[in-house]
């Protein structure tokens, strides 16, 4: 019996073998001879796959100008069993290219991944549409080369470059991260071309093609069953003000620096400016490779966006963060006073310029005491609560990041920097556990020391003031094809600071900027008659070089419409460049006119570039 | 040296020639996989067949030592040799390809072994020793709770390291239960719910319900013959179903088709357990048990679908059911395939004149596709001689492994078989469009030294038991 049962799931094991092999048998029998559908192949031919390249969406900016089209470029296939011996000095003029470069990439491509003397290859890449249209004419005399037309960018103006980044080929970890991509297909490299590539590439489509050995196309294979359509990227609007993306751009020429402008209710930003800029349709076509190297080499680094990956100390704009913080945690009061002598006098002590004083906390902000917040800083750290140094730091780090600082508030723009927030473990490595103390580390009273942020956290900084202590992420793109983007920007983030504290501080900035003169306002160079701006100077050390000068503010007061910093590097006082020129932003966006012409000529004459070399 | 003689005098040469066979028809087909005008040198070390053909000559360097070798170390050291894999399994999901160390040993080209290929001949010989132990019957709860661990653990690690298809693999070693007394029903139940999976993913649950349903009651009249009954059963469900709908269009319920679906099945399995007590039958008892487990995993596929499964097993799958249509996305790899065997028609293309696998156009076309170059440039005919091949290879064994009088060597002898078969009926399966694709090599044809190397091994030592049945050392 035992023996029987044994024997039977023998018997089980072999009967399912053979099922599930006559099973693969009879599947193979079916689609190798009974089904017609994969037999085309009496005359040993062969499929080929036309990639169909869907057009990529457009950037449009925050009213719908077209900021980012697209053109028809043609790229030159082919298949080298066919090629006949041809007239390469016609064949090269025709196509607008020199002899030399026809062959050199006749030699390219055939050392490309996957080439095949039978295969369809690129050979020439990315021809203008007038140089096609040229040789068109002509191609029935060349055998053995094809066309696929392509879409490649276009720039209606030469701006905004960083933000809008730039298209490249994949290259092979771009493929295997993503099998969607193939060889010859391009990606978003930077910019929102990164940031936002699935949304614009669109879905690319084949139409397979029966084609005989002699490589002639016999029709569509089983009558396009298994094409499939391009689908066409979506269209982004941007959260961009164009006009005032090109002013910024302008302003900025022969200077080093950023902008970056911000709608404070809705973490829009409306402008983002990085200099030196580069014309962003170098980067598109035949002499792509070429401009590239020249833009890498260039010692002003052109391509770095430094609105969000340039690390500058804030400055003396800082003081307004330790003056809240001064505020929240109850160490100093807006009536608190403190004199000043021209510096703070004790350890080693900080230099301040000549003002009225004493100051009450307003006034210190208007004045832009350093001495006021020395006194505020170590107020904070040494706060009899906290019980030790170390954990007053913690506290004020804690507020300080709240602010955005110190990590990356994240943008929709690839490669943000976080900027740099020290750490109680930092300076105990520094100094020594113990070592160290609210004097040791004074200068972040005033900005300085170990303190680093990006233009992109100081706008962002001067919006969460307009907003009375909350910001959205600051975001570049508003709509896709009409949709509005993710909820994750529409999320008020709170600062740990009270909101009533802020009034005190837009208080100050007011004076700033429009305090009467000789009450020792260091940013009336920035005033408006007609916009009430609030505003803060900075002056940021440079260890290498002369001071950046920083300036951030909104406007107007009473219901703010933009925020915005302005770093110029190597400019020295934050009054003298970066509060003129925010001050111009803010006229430009609020009246789209300006009412200052020779201040306007005053920043767009000024170069700085030299400053900056002697600095190298 | 008489001992030499006594192993190859007793191996069995049926399984060894058709062994030699397909390694030498792998080689063959891998060679037209990679060929083209440019490079024809077969001892070109920097192509693939070059590279193939060193890993021939170590694998059958190591059948030779395995067969030189006393097979007495197998039971002896079976945990030992699982508990090494193991770790070195957990050592390249913790440090990657740490174990790339073989490097040393492996002079020729960059190599790196993959302990999953090997863990599945370790968990073969742990299985074996595991169930060959004294007094170690397949039956009762704790006795599946120690093969469960046996083959869960590598299992386990290897999920983690996300090789899905490796994982399966050792899901086929239930025939070898099956052999040594798991129960029939588990079996065909385990059958039945792949045939379940498969179709949650292709139809609504309100029909799987009904599918479920029909089947339980078809199970009722062929073990019961109480035909009454079941059509009682049957007609109650109906209209309480019915009565749901109406109910639910007459006071805006909103309940969904689902729910009017369930809910008197469900009421039904009460009904089935009530009247198992009643009348003492113990096959209403198993229906109405399996109607609730067949249930509860139906809405869980659909759950693991969704939720466990990568995005890109989930469109494998998805792609094989003819769910979504993709000829450039996933479903690219399985219709390419099918253009390259399809294309091969009845007598083929003829050796190295296939023009579907030579223009790349299918991926991975001397790893997981080797199979397309069989089917396009031998055609039908030539395909199925392979298969065919393959088959009797796999017979031969079965009568190999059944004749072993020791249980530890039969039991392995088992694995050896399902192991293999997995991989081939998987295998081709999916290059035909029978089955998702995994990516799981051809044993023996597709290209890769950790897997012609472990297949050997695997083949090798059930051979050595064999030669030594008759006169143990
Ligand atoms: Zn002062």
């Amino acid at each position: 019996m035992v023996l029987r049962a044994e024997s039977n799931r023998k018997v089980v094991v072999s009967v399912i073998i053979i099922l599930v092999f006559a099973v693969i048998i009879s599947k193979l029998f079916y689609i190798q001879v009974v089904n017609s559908s994969y037999k085309f192949s009496a005359a040993n031919n062969v499929l080929r796959y036309v990639t169909q390249y869907p057009a990529r969406g457009l950037i449009l900016d925050r009213h719908g100008t077209p900021v980012v089209t697209n053109k028809p470029v043609f790229d030159i296939l082919m298949v080298k069993n066919q090629v006949k011996p041809f007239d390469t000095v016609e064949f090269a003029t025709m196509l607008g290219l020199t002899v030399e470069q026809v062959s050199d990439a006749f030699v390219q491509a055939s050392k490309q991944k996957g080439y095949s003397p039978r295969k369809a290859v690129v050979l020439l890449n990315q021809i203008s549409a007038e140089n096609f249209s040229r040789f068109q004419e002509v191609m029935y005399k060349y055998s053995g080369f094809e066309v696929q037309p392509r879409t490649v960018r276009s720039y209606n103006r030469p701006i905004a470059a960083h933000l809008l980044g730039y298209i490249g080929e994949v290259d092979e970890r771009d493929i295997k991260n993503a099998p969607y991509y193939q060889q010859g297909d391009y990606i978003g490299i930077s910019g929102i071309e990164r940031s936002y590539e699935h949304v614009l590439r669109g879905k690319k489509g084949v139409k397979i093609f029966m084609v005989d050995v002699y490589n002639r196309i016999k029709g569509l294979y089983e009558k396009g069953k298994f094409d499939t359509i391009a689908t066409p990227g979506k269209n982004i609007t941007s959260t961009i003000d164009i006009k005032l993306q090109e002013y910024g751009e302008r302003l900025m020429q022969n200077k080093i620096g950023s902008i970056v402008a911000i709608e404070p209710q809705t973490g829009e930003v409306l402008a983002m400016i990085s200099s030196p800029t580069y014309d962003p349709s170098l980067l598109v076509g035949r002499q792509r490779a070429v401009n590239f190297k020249a833009l890498q080499q260039d010692s002003l680094k052109p391509i770095f966006n430094r609105s969000i990956m340039a690390l500058y100390p804030p400055g003396s704009t800082f003081k307004v963060v330790n003056a809240l913080i001064g505020l929240q945690e109850g160490v100093v009061t807006p009536e608190t006073r403190y004199s000043c002598d021209g510096g703070y006098h004790i350890g080693r002590g900080v230099a301040c310029h000549s003002h009225p004083s004493p100051t009450n906390l307003i006034q210190s902000i208007q004045v832009s005491c350093n001495t006021y917040y020395c006194h505020v800083f170590r107020n904070i750290i040494d706060k009899r609560e906290f019980g030790s140094v170390e954990k007053g730091f913690t506290v004020w780090k804690k507020h300080v990041e709240s602010f955005g600082f110190g990590s990356k508030l994240g943008i929709d723009l690839p490669h943000e920097l976080k900027g740099i927030v020290p750490s109680v473990s930092f300076y105990d490595k520094y100094f020594r556990k113990g070592g160290w103390n609210s004097l040791t580390i004074i200068s972040l009273a005033i900005g300085q020391g170990e303190l680093a942020v990006t233009p992109l956290q100081m706008a962002n900084l001067a919006a969460i003031i307009a907003n009375k202590g909350y910001y959205l992420t600051p975001h570049v793109v508003k709509a896709i094809e009409g949709e509005s983007i993710t909820p994750d920007y529409h999320q008020k983030h709170f600062t740990s600071i009270d909101s009533v504290y802020f009034r005190y501080i837009i208080e100050g900035m007011d004076l700033a900027v429009n305090g009467v003169p000789g009450s020792g306002s260091t940013a009336r160079i920035a005033a408006l008659p007609d916009i009430r701006i609030c505003g803060k100077t900075g002056t940021a050390q440079n260890p290498h070089g002369k001071d950046h000068s920083v300036f951030f503010a909104f406007a107007p007061k009473d219901d703010p419409k933009i925020a915005i910093a302005v770093y110029v590097e190597n400019a020295g006082f934050g009054a003298t460049w970066a509060a003129p020129t925010a001050s111009l932003m803010i006229e430009k966006y609020l009246k789209d006119s300006i009412s200052r012409p020779d201040l306007e000529r005053y920043i767009l004459d000024a170069n700085l570039l030299d400053r900056h070399a002697k600095a190298k | 040296m008489q001992r030499q003689n006594s192993i190859l005098r007793n191996l069995d040469w049926v399984a060894t020639i058709l062994y030699i066979l397909l390694v030498i028809m792998g080689w063959f087909n891998i060679y037209a996989a990679v060929y083209s005008d440019d490079h024809r040198n077969i001892l070109d070390f920097s192509q693939r067949y070059g590279k193939q053909l060193v890993w021939i000559f170590f694998a059958f360097i190591m059948a030779f030592i395995i067969l030189n070798t006393n097979d007495r170390i197998y039971p002896a050291f079976a945990y030992i040799f699982y508990g090494v894999v193991l770790l070195s399994l957990i050592s390249t999901l913790l440090f990657g390809r740490v174990v790339n160390a073989s490097k040393s040993w492996i002079p020729i080209g960059s190599f790196g072994i993959q302990p999953a290929e090997f863990a599945k001949i370790t968990t073969s010989l742990a299985l074996a020793k595991l169930m060959s132990s004294y007094g170690f019957k397949l039956s009762g709860f704790w006795s599946y709770v120690k093969v469960a661990i046996i083959v869960g653990l590598p299992v386990g690690i290897i999920l983690l390291q996300n090789d899905m298809g490796s994982a399966l693999v050792f899901g086929a070693l239930v025939l070898v239960l099956y052999r040594e007394g798991l129960p029939g029903w588990i079996l065909a139940y385990m059958f039945f719910l792949v045939l379940v999976f498969i179709l949650t993913l292709m139809y609504s649950t309100s029909v799987l319900i009904a599918f479920i349903f029909a089947v339980a009651i078809m199970l009722l009249v062929i073990y019961t013959r109480h035909y009454r009954d079941a059509f009682r059963v049957t007609l109650g469900t109906l209209g309480i179903g019915l009565l749901l709908f109406v109910a639910s269009e007459l006071f805006h319920l909103k309940l969904s088709v689902e729910i009017i679906f369930l809910i008197p099945v469900i009421i039904a399995v009460f009904i089935g357990f009530a009247y198992a007590y009643r009348k003492r039958l113990k096959q209403v008892y198993a229906i109405s048990f399996f109607l609730i487990a067949t249930l509860g995993f139906s809405m869980s596929a659909d759950y693991v679908f969704e939720r466990v499964l990568d995005v890109h097993h989930q469109k494998r799958i998805n792609n094989l059911l003819g769910i979504e249509d993709d000829p450039l996305g996933w479903g690219y790899n399985v219709n390419q395939s099918k253009i390259a065997i399809g294309s091969g028609g009845f007598w083929g293309k003829g050796y190295l004149s296939g023009t579907q696998t030579k223009y790349n156009f299918v991926p991975e076309q001397s790893t997981d596709f080797i199979f397309c170059t069989v089917g396009e440039e031998w055609g039908f005919v030539g395909s199925a001689v392979v298969v065919s091949l393959i088959a009797i290879f796999l017979l031969r064994l079965l009568k190999i492994a059944e004749r072993q009088t020791e249980h530890f060597a039969r039991i392995y002898g088992y694995s050896v078989v399902s192991i293999l078969f997995f991989h081939a009926a998987v295998n081709i399966g999916m290059t035909i469009g029978l089955v998702p694709v995994i990516g799981i090599p051809l044993p023996f044809f597709s290209y890769g030294g950790s897997s012609l190397w472990a297949f050997t091994i695997l083949v090798f030592i059930l051979l050595r038991f064999d030669a030594s049945r008759y006169g143990s050392y």
